[in-house]
């Protein structure tokens, strides 16, 4: 079973359902005080395509991922706006000719745009990565969130390209773009060393066996969700946060020498 | 007229392709003539911190220019990817750029200032060397675009012969309007990337005519995924810009259409995939 799939499991009161597609689910559950949609992408080897069998974000995923979430933000248009959790585990999104051909970057544009959406009608959105959380897959399920949470696992990874593809993409072996990787905190494949770039907002520690989620652990990551959730209810609708931590003032400096600069010459 | 005007109408003049601009004789090209205001520019050195480490001369611009002028008369920004440099790739600094351009264009908005936002696109997508910052940055530019769509169109323009993909492609689709030429590509994962994936059964990523039947600026106006084709031609495509904006924005931008592409994609069969063609055949049919 994917991580995905045992964590929506383990964090859903009820059995998760389909949303168009059997590789999307959503699970609606209460969490404290707090209503929660829960969204994961998990592997459906009958899919109908086959390059985006084994959990990838494809045609069908991203447009399903942005079905789910829109419906959320239609629903509570005259309520208080409930919060929606991204399971994450996304190897990538699809590579394939046909998903070329019939518009992947789109497929996945709409998922983010869904998110992004909800994020800014007032949806606390929240990334709870607790697996591979890689390139476009990342983008359309996970990165427009308001706060990201990741467990502190070996198995969970945050990057633009997996290390497989990335090795053949610039002629370089697995141990090669390890030790490249070491040396310069933008590429680090391991999630404590991504932690240091202000990204993330927490780091759960202790969750023993992720694959088999144990109620303990399950209970841990509840009560982050919903400290976090707090947090995005009181906070900016945008992005901001990314560039305010001590962290992200070290190792992002220039994206916000960028943004300062810009800013000092912007007006007329 | 200013040696500056005088300068723009030379180069319309000698040479209206802008397929062979840089990003900064585009972004100038586009402007109202003689109103091309770089922001950050050259002189200020802010280059990549992280690509000479890895044994890469980083650039003083880091591939990406950031234009304040007018367009039609109206308070405009034009942030454009160099296309040369590491494949127009979204670095950290290069990634910013983008990203606080459409960031104080949105806040323009919020205090009354109808500034119009334009994104001149070549790009392969995140630059490998700067991971999780070009992915990062991507994030933040596709959180900008949806924000800012709500107020004014945002408008891609991706000319070739580059291409947008990765994380710009996946912005493009959150743009308002998407303008391409026949020379431009459009998608998520470039040719090389799926035939090194899934072989060359998959994609011949050197037979370009097949390419470009797939991703190319006509296959993808044909098929719905752009808005407006159009010549390789600087006075043309600044037309194009400036009646995106005149139009105003769509009721719903295409990254918001899910029951439309839910059914466009529901009529396509992997086990007997169209080709470019076929795809603008079964699409217009579906649609």
């Amino acid at each position: 079973m994917s991580r995905g799939r045992a964590w929506i499991d383990a964090l859903a009161d009820t059995p998760p359902r389909p949303a168009g597609v059997p590789s999307v689910l959503v699970a609606d559950a209460a969490l404290g005080a707090e209503r929660v949609r829960y969204v994961a992408v998990v592997p459906n080897p009958d899919g109908r395509f086959p390059r985006a069998r084994r959990g990838e974000v494809g045609l069908e995923e991203g447009w399903n991922l942005a079905k789910a979430v829109r419906e959320v933000v239609d629903d509570d248009a005259d309520d208080e706006r409930r919060a929606i959790v991204a399971v994450v585990d996304v190897p990538s999104q699809a590579y394939g000719r046909l998903e070329e051909l019939c518009g992947i970057h789109q497929a996945c544009a709409a998922a983010a745009d869904a998110y992004a959406t909800a994020r800014l009608a007032g949806h606390p959105v929240v990334a709870l990565v607790v697996g591979r959380a890689l390139s476009g897959g990342f983008l359309a399920h996970g990165y427009q969130a308001n706060r990201i949470l990741a467990l502190d696992d070996p198995g969970v990874t945050i990057h633009a390209m997996g290390k497989q593809s990335a090795a053949r993409v610039t002629q370089r072996t697995v141990e090669e773009l390890d030790a490249l990787a070491e040396r310069n905190l933008p590429l680090a494949y391991d999630i404590a060393t991504f932690a240091r770039l202000g990204l993330l907002d927490r780091l759960i520690e202790g969750v023993a066996d992720p694959d088999n989620p144990a109620p303990d652990d399950v209970e841990v990551v509840k009560g982050e969700v919903l400290r976090v959730i707090a947090e995005a209810r009181s906070a900016p609708r945008d992005l901001s946060n990314r560039l305010e931590s001590d962290d992200a003032r070290q190792s992002r400096a220039a994206s916000i020498e960028v943004r300062k600069r810009l800013a000092a010459g912007w007006a007329s | 007229m200013t040696s500056e005007v005088a300068g723009d109408k030379r180069r319309l003049l000698e040479r209206t392709s802008i397929v062979e601009l840089d990003a900064r004789e585009r972004a100038r090209a586009l402007l109202d003539p003689g109103t091309f205001r770089e922001l950050i520019d050259a002189f200020d050195r802010l280059e990549s911190p992280w690509l000479a480490a890895q044994g890469i001369v980083p650039e003083r611009d880091d591939g990406a220019v950031v234009a304040r002028g007018t367009l039609d008369g109206e308070s405009a920004v034009i942030a454009a990817l160099q296309g040369a440099f590491q494949a127009g790739s979204l670095g950290e600094v290069s990634g910013a750029k983008i990203a606080g351009a459409l960031e104080l264009t949105l806040a323009d908005h919020e205090r009354g200032i109808a500034t119009r936002p334009v994104l001149l696109a070549e790009s392969g997508g995140v630059r490998l060397q700067e991971a999780h910052l070009g992915l990062a940055a991507a994030a933040e530019i596709g959180a900008a675009i949806v924000a800012l769509r709500r107020h004014v169109p945002v408008v891609l323009v991706t000319a070739g012969p580059v291409g947008c993909f990765g994380g710009m492609g996946l912005c493009a689709g959150l743009c308002s309007t998407v303008i391409v030429t026949r020379a431009a590509r459009l998608g998520l994962n470039g040719p090389e990337v799926i035939e090194q994936e899934h072989g060359i059964g998959e994609l011949d990523a050197k037979d370009r005519p097949l390419v470009w039947s797939l991703t190319g600026g006509e296959q993808r106006h044909g098929s719905g995924l752009a808005d407006v084709l159009v010549d390789d031609d600087v006075e043309a495509i600044a037309e194009a810009v400036r009646e995106a904006f005149r139009r105003g924005p769509p009721s719903e931008p295409r990254s918001a259409q899910v029951e439309r592409f839910l059914n466009l994609i529901a009529v396509v069969d992997p086990s007997d995939p169209p080709d470019g063609p076929g795809l603008r055949r079964l699409w217009r049919a579906g649609a």
